[in-house]
């Protein structure tokens, strides 16, 4: 049973199809690129299975259950997670917070027992700053841990949504152009993360421009060109494909 | 002693008030119709059907509390602006049945003849008596509210407020906790109606209007968004102010509006943030980092 | 009189309130377009318009075809300096700050007229007496005629700037997309003050007109504002005719329900629809979801 599965996913924008009957399927434990020219339609994919936009039409099945048109915060604890093109972080928000914030799908203290401090509410909360601690060290930012999130530089910033997704202890991280923005030192930083990442066992899809990267960590790469999917395969086999080569140049990118 | 009393009632509104905006981020510009509710509710049952006032009081909390859960769905789905007007439009229309359905509210004229509060044989008849009851329940508001505002459902309003979309994706239900805080915040100000209206013993209608619901939005925003102390700040400034504004007379609405538009430009962040922002520009030490999320 | 006579006596009462309900309205829409802003002040503006014109009439005696141009160019001026001083300023302008510095202008400018008025309410007289005209059984005004005509010519005027001139077309570019039209070289900021002006001065001329029938006072904006909202809400933000039919429909719901209902809900009207139309349709009662605004 694949880790994830796409099934004809359609999307239509008052008239503009952005998506066009895109199908592939996403095995276990591997790094999959999806990659494409700009307005390719891969942000809008990544939203569709993340639950923020509902598609017109197909459907998308993670580990074997439909969550077509499942709201996103409900993805959270069925282990999937993502990150965003210009990270999204909680800006006035400690560092350590916004991981912690991730454990929020993971802990279950409501408004009643978190008001009134009872006794397992002050447990839940110190397990979630431990580990929310440990995921800033996973990424080697845990000496901001006090810093406000809105003050981190760019670079940092992306760890830090990163460590918040893996809080939620996913299953599958989908990463929207984890690269963009970064150094190349920050860059190679963000493979071996990802790599790191892949070796607790969890799937990683991710979105991006940076082709040295794709092709360095991706298992299999799947190319979108205006909307439809133009052909899947090992690194090796996309950059030999004429096609993608065709997609690429013809589109100025 | 009775400003203290009303500095006490005002804090309440604005802890309510700051739990809703300075924390999960929505504006409500209608919330003095909670707080009229709560007034009108606990002074007919009390004053009309005789019920025991910790009974209505109670009761009337809990049934605002519900209210505000139900048409908190379909108006917390609206954001900022559209938002602004919903809660607006709610708060006039609740004003304007306290005015008009007189038969059971008295209409502009006022309620009269709501009892003290009292318990055994202890009623609550003086400024004295009044100012502890009402600043027990400000300790256990304060003390409630900044265990939630430190806790991960506290966590949770902040990160709506901050990137919604970012926050539903770490699972963080929005539209259930929007409306959760909502009601909560409902709640509050319904208590705060039913004490102010058992410590008036009479109410009338424009205690309850559009004004008020700016003045606890002044209240909040000079005090500090999202800072449980800063609304105590707030609520003290803004109700002890107009006792050395009385020269001004009526025109002290001259100097909220004024107020509210020069906080919004120089000091965003509220007094909380922005005296010791300024402490600190003075000293020059450069480090302007205010951290004031209690 | 019969039922028939009385309807058509409210439906052209209701006409001309609607009327005035959509000059406000699209005041608030050409702001809303051009800067996403909901100007909490666009009524202060409607009052200025009343008062300004009172002023210029009784205390600076000038005849009425010179202190109206006179009043709507003072109250244009204003919704400049409004649009510099408090709106320019905000750097860090999140809806909830914009909505809050609006609510502290208008507060503001409300305090100021009363500071320099007063508290009472002022007649102003009718534009061509009071001579009521005979119209198939029902009565009217002629300043109701004068209410329809005006703002036919100001509905006219304002499509053919939006359509035919060059800061027009401009304007409905930033409302499109502002970061395309700043880089075709439109100066946003200066549409942006430009929109301030417009809708100011479409708002004062509102509340001149309205006045001779409404007597007006320092807090006539706050009920006036609030209902062109609603009238523009109606017409899901547009400036041009699906806001006119909100304000009209407005005005004869508004004008039947005081009629056949009460008189006292009348004001609850408008914020029923708000409500109903925010929750259920909040793209107006016309639009598609994606629909033209301008």
């Amino acid at each position: 049973m694949p880790m994830l599965e796409l099934n004809g996913i359609t999307q239509i924008f008052g008239g503009v199809t952005a998506l066009k009957d895109v199908s592939f399927s996403i095995s276990e434990g591997d790094i999959t690129g999806v990659i494409g020219p700009n307005g390719a339609g891969k942000t809008t994919l990544f939203n569709i299975v993340t639950g923020i936009y509902k598609q017109t039409n197909g459907k998308v099945i993670f580990e074997g259950k439909d969550i077509s048109g499942l709201p996103a915060e409900r993805l959270a604890a069925l282990g999937m997670v993502r990150t965003f093109q210009n990270i999204e972080l909680f800006g006035n928000m400690t560092v350590l917070e916004n991981v912690m914030v991730g454990l929020h799908s993971r802990s279950r203290s409501g408004l009643f027992a978190c008001s009134f401090k009872m006794p397992w509410a002050i447990r839940e909360e110190r397990t979630i700053s431990e580990e929310a601690l440990e995921w800033l060290r996973f990424v080697g930012i845990e000496e901001l841990a006090k810093i406000e999130a809105g003050n981190l530089p760019f670079g940092r910033g992306r760890m830090l949504e990163i460590a918040r997704a893996m809080a939620c202890k996913p299953r599958l991280i989908l990463m929207d152009e984890p690269a963009a923005g970064l150094n190349s030192k920050e860059t190679l930083g963000l493979a071996e993360l990802i790599r790191k990442i892949r070796d607790l066992g969890v799937t990683v899809v991710l979105v991006e421009h940076d082709m040295e990267l794709v092709m360095d960590i991706c298992d299999r790469i799947v190319v979108l060109n205006l909307g439809e999917k133009l052909t899947e395969g090992t690194p090796r086999e996309i950059q030999e494909n004429p096609e993608v080569i065709a997609a690429y140049l013809g589109d100025d990118e | 002693m009775n400003v203290l009393v009303f500095v006490g009632i005002h804090t309440l509104l604005a802890i309510a008030l700051n739990l809703l905006l300075g924390y999960a981020g929505q504006i409500s510009l209608g919330h003095a119709a909670f707080f009229g509710l709560g007034a009108y509710s606990s002074g007919i049952l009390t004053a009309t059907y005789s019920w025991n006032p910790w009974l209505a009081m109670l009761v009337t909390a809990s049934v605002v509390a519900s209210v505000a859960f139900v048409i908190g769905f379909p108006i917390l789905k609206l954001k900022g602006h559209y938002l602004a007007m919903a809660t607006l439009g709610l708060g006039i229309i609740v004003y304007i049945l306290f005015n008009e359905w007189v038969d059971v509210t008295g209409g502009p004229s006022g309620f009269s003849g709501i009892p003290n509060l009292q318990i055994g044989s202890l009623i609550f008849d003086t400024d004295f008596k009044n100012y502890y009851l009402i600043w027990i329940f400000v300790l256990g508001c304060v003390l409630l509210s900044v265990n939630l505002a430190n806790s991960r459902i506290g966590r949770a309003f902040r990160a709506i407020h901050d990137a919604e979309t970012a926050a539903r994706v770490m699972g963080v239900n929005a539209r259930l906790l929007k409306v959760q805080v909502f009601a909560l915040s409902a709640m509050i100000c319904s208590i705060a109606g039913s004490l102010y209206a058992h410590v008036m013993t009479f109410i009338a209608p424009p205690s309850f209007g559009f004004n008020i619901s700016i003045e606890l939005l002044t209240m909040v925003v000079i005090g500090g968004l999202g800072s449980i102390y800063g609304s105590f700040l707030g609520a003290l400034l803004l109700t002890t102010l107009p006792e050395f504004l009385r020269f001004m007379n009526d025109y002290d609405i001259v100097f909220y509006g004024g107020l509210l538009m020069v906080m919004t430009i120089f000091m965003p962040g509220g007094l909380v943030r922005g005296i010791p922002q300024l402490f600190r520009k003075i000293r020059g030490s450069g480090k302007d980092k205010g951290n004031a999320n209690a | 009189m019969e039922l028939s006579e009385q309807l058509l006596q409210y439906l052209l009462s209701g006409l001309s309130t609607g009327a005035i309900y959509a000059l406000i309205g699209i005041g608030f829409s050409i702001i809303y377009n051009s800067t996403g802003i909901i100007n909490f002040a666009q009524g202060e503006f409607v009052m200025l318009g009343g008062m300004l014109t009172l002023f210029l009439l009784e205390t600076l005696e000038l005849p009425l075809w010179a202190a109206i141009p006179l009043a709507v160019l003072l109250a244009t001026i204003t919704g400049l300096l409004f649009e510099r001083l408090a709106i320019r300023p905000l750097r860090k302008a999140t809806p909830i700050s914009l909505v809050i510095i609006t609510i502290g202008g208008s507060i503001l400018i409300r305090g100021l007229a009363m500071l320099i008025w007063d508290k009472d309410t002022h007649a102003i007289p009718s534009f061509s007496g009071d001579e009521p005209i005979m119209l198939g059984g029902a009565t009217v005004l002629p300043q109701h005629i004068w209410i329809i005509v005006i703002t036919i010519i100001l509905i006219s005027l304002n499509k053919w700037f939006f359509n035919h001139t060059i800061s027009g077309k401009a304007m409905r570019a930033c409302s499109y997309n502002p970061r395309a039209a700043g880089l075709v070289g439109v100066d946003v900021r200066k549409m942006v003050l430009l929109s301030f002006m417009i809708s100011s001065a479409m708002g004062s001329l509102a509340g001149i007109i309205v006045a001779p029938l409404t007597m007006t006072s320092y807090d006539v904006g706050i009920m006036l504002g609030l209902k062109g909202f609603c009238a523009a809400i109606i017409g899901g933000m547009s400036s041009g005719i699906p806001t006119v039919i909100g304000g009209l429909i407005l005005g004869i719901l508004e004008s039947l329900g005081a009629g056949l209902i009460s008189s006292g809900y009348k004001d609850a009207i408008a914020f029923i629809i708000l409500l109903l139309i925010l929750f259920i349709r909040p793209q107006g009662l016309f639009g598609k979801p994606e629909s033209e605004r301008v």
